[in-house]
């Protein structure tokens, strides 16, 4: 089997006396949809968060790429290739869609130390980052401030912004959400094509899009991975139907 | 991109700020009224050390209240360099003193550069209050230096006895040395305009509105941050080393928190991150000063109403107001 991309191995965090992550270990492999599913605050974001660099685990070891990424930070994580969505989405609100773009596009070309250059007319980021946003069917949105766009089109431009920047996985924390059943259905056609250019860690509550896309589910309850399978494994699987799923699947 | 007019409104308004900086003294200088000269180039200068400024607060939103360090530095720069050439005494180490402004700028330039990267790499380890807390506090110990140094006047500060000299023209001539300041004041508007055009200014916008954005697309907010902050210190630094030659004086006043407040003030009642902001400001400002202090002492006291409206009523300062929200393309 292909060395994983990305490998979590025990990891830890707690808020306070909360176990938010309580010795995960996990695997991203190349080609692969892996979701993560699980209640709400069953720690989803979180691991997210400590897998990008924007909180740092009490312990146990993430290597991306075969590296212990443990000594950098979210900057230099992204940089060799961790592209994510946030679940609230992050944005630089009064730019347009198409610069929030440009500037994945200018990081990913490390020139983001030149004076001079006006970027408006300057087509090696123009084009790339237009070409993104058509990807994600957000070309005709492409001048309005991120401010102006609907829950769903940010997300989109959040997903175009980590494919400007070449990513070797994404981390996408529930792309679905705000988008009604129409949105869900192509965004979804879309993450299974984009899984042959990187892998994709989904978190997702949105279970018809988790069924149709993943080649494997991680369920999280209480900061615990409580089973990891395929999605017959995981649908049939009394102790997920009990804590997660219901009767609903 | 799209189809924008050639001139936006804000465009002509800007062109007309600048020509109305320079017509007061042009017309002044017909009637010969010198005072008015003195006017218009104290704005000049004003305007110039704010359009440093902004460049950290408007571009960055960093809110620097120690840039007066930087403005004061570049006054002692010219002061120190002007005294001992002067006297005829060398500096240290055999190097001489100076009358020439464009190695006095420079210096003034390089000193405030080197200064502000250990000031701003320890103050942007910070955010918020605590930014502008400890910018204050970087500004103060500069301040008090200079007010416990004797060797260049101390607290008394220090006189320039004769103008500094550029080549070509006569700067004890008030409307030549208006010239040179308002040319300066315009190639730092070129500058702060192709800034935040750029690569790097888009990066530094961003972190502004997003550090989280720009962090997750792989760019250290803290070392965007830091090159505008230097940058900024530097603009400011020149602004002061002319600030000195048009007083023909520097004191330590030049160094304090007054200071980095008027310069804030000028921002803010102008427009922050907007290029004319600063000009429109530092007229405002000076009016202010000049309408009003002559009437009464207090007349700071109505430039805090003014400043209180402006915040509740005009957040964009006088420039959204006239010109409405800036657009980022
Ligand atoms: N910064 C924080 N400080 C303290 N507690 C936090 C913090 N972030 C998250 N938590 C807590 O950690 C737990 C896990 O939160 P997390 O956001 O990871 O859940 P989640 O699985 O993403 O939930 P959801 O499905 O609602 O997004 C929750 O109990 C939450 O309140
Ligand atoms: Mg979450």
């Amino acid at each position: 089997m292909a060395e994983p991309v990305l490998e979590i191995r025990d990891l830890k965090k707690t808020f306070g006396a909360l176990k938010a992550t309580d010795g995960v270990s996990l695997d991203l492999r190349p080609g692969e949809v892996h979701a993560l599913i699980g209640p709400n605050g069953a720690g989803k974001s979180t691991l997210i968060h400590q897998i990008s660099g924007s909180f740092r685990p009490d312990s146990g070891t993430i290597r991306f790429l075969g590296q212990d990424i443990a000594g950098l930070d979210m900057a230099a994580r992204a940089r060799l290739g961790l592209g994510r969505s946030f679940q609230i989405s992050s944005l630089a609100q009064e730019f347009s869609a198409l610069r929030n773009v440009m500037l994945a596009v200018q990081a990913r070309q490390g020139t983001s130390f030149r004076f001079f250059r006006p970027v408006m007319n300057d087509k090696s980021l123009t084009e790339p980052a237009m070409a993104m946003l058509e990807r994600v069917g957000l070309a005709g949105r492409a001048h309005l401030p991120a401010a102006e766009l609907s829950h769903g089109e940010r997300r989109q431009l959040e997903i175009a912004i980590a494919l400007a920047l070449g990513s070797k996985a994404f981390l996408f924390d529930e792309p679905m959400a705000g988008m009604g059943p129409e949105g869900s259905k192509a965004l979804t056609k879309f993450l299974d094509g984009l899984r042959h250019e990187a892998p994709i860690l989904l978190v997702e509550h949105d279970m018809d899009a988790v069924f149709a896309l993943a080649d494997r589910i991680s369920v999280l309850v209480y900061g615990r991975v409580i089973a990891t399978g395929t999605v017959d494994q995981i649908r049939n699987d009394p102790e997920v139907r009990r804590a997660y799923l219901g009767e609903a699947a | 991109m799209t189809n924008a007019p050639l001139m936006t409104r804000e465009t002509v308004i800007n062109t007309l700020l600048a020509l109305l900086l320079l017509a007061i003294p042009l017309g002044a200088s017909a009637m010969g009224e010198p005072f008015y000269i003195t006017l218009a180039t104290r704005i000049a200068i004003l305007a110039l050390a704010a359009v440093g400024l902004n460049i950290a607060l408007g571009l960055g939103g960093l809110v620097s209240f120690g840039h007066a360090a930087f403005f004061g530095l570049g006054g002692y720069a010219a002061g120190i360099l002007a005294t001992h050439a002067f006297d005829g005494v060398p500096l240290f180490a055999g190097i001489p003193g100076t009358a020439s402004m464009p190695i006095i700028w420079l210096v003034a330039v390089v000193v405030c550069g080197l200064i502000a990267l250990p000031i701003g790499a320890i103050s942007l380890r910070t955010t918020g209050v605590y930014f502008i807390m400890i910018t204050l506090a970087f500004a103060q110990m500069i301040y008090y230096f200079a007010v416990s140094w004797p060797a260049y006047g101390g607290e008394d500060g220090l006189s320039i006895y004769v103008r500094n000299e550029f080549p070509g023209v006569n700067t004890a001539q008030p409307l030549s040395y208006f010239l040179i300041c308002y040319v300066v004041l315009m190639a730092a508007l070129g500058l702060f305009w192709l800034l935040r055009g750029s690569r790097f200014g888009a990066a530094l916008q961003a972190a502004r509105q997003n550090a989280t954005r720009l962090a997750a697309v792989g760019i250290a907010p803290f070392n965007v941050r830091l090159v505008a902050f230097a940058v900024s210190a530097m603009v400011t630094g020149l602004a002061g080393a002319l600030f000195a030659d048009l007083n023909k004086f520097v004191s330590p006043s030049m160094l304090s928190w007054h200071m980095s407040g008027e310069l804030i003030v000028l921002i803010i009642l102008g427009g922050k991150g907007r290029l004319f902001g600063p000009v429109a400001g530092a007229m405002l400002y000076v009016l202010i000063e000049y309408a009003l202090g002559g009437i009464t002492e207090r007349w700071q006291f109505f430039l805090g109403l003014i400043l209180l409206g402006v915040v509740l009523f005009a957040r964009g300062g006088l420039l959204g107001l006239l010109a409405g929200k800036a657009r980022h393309g």
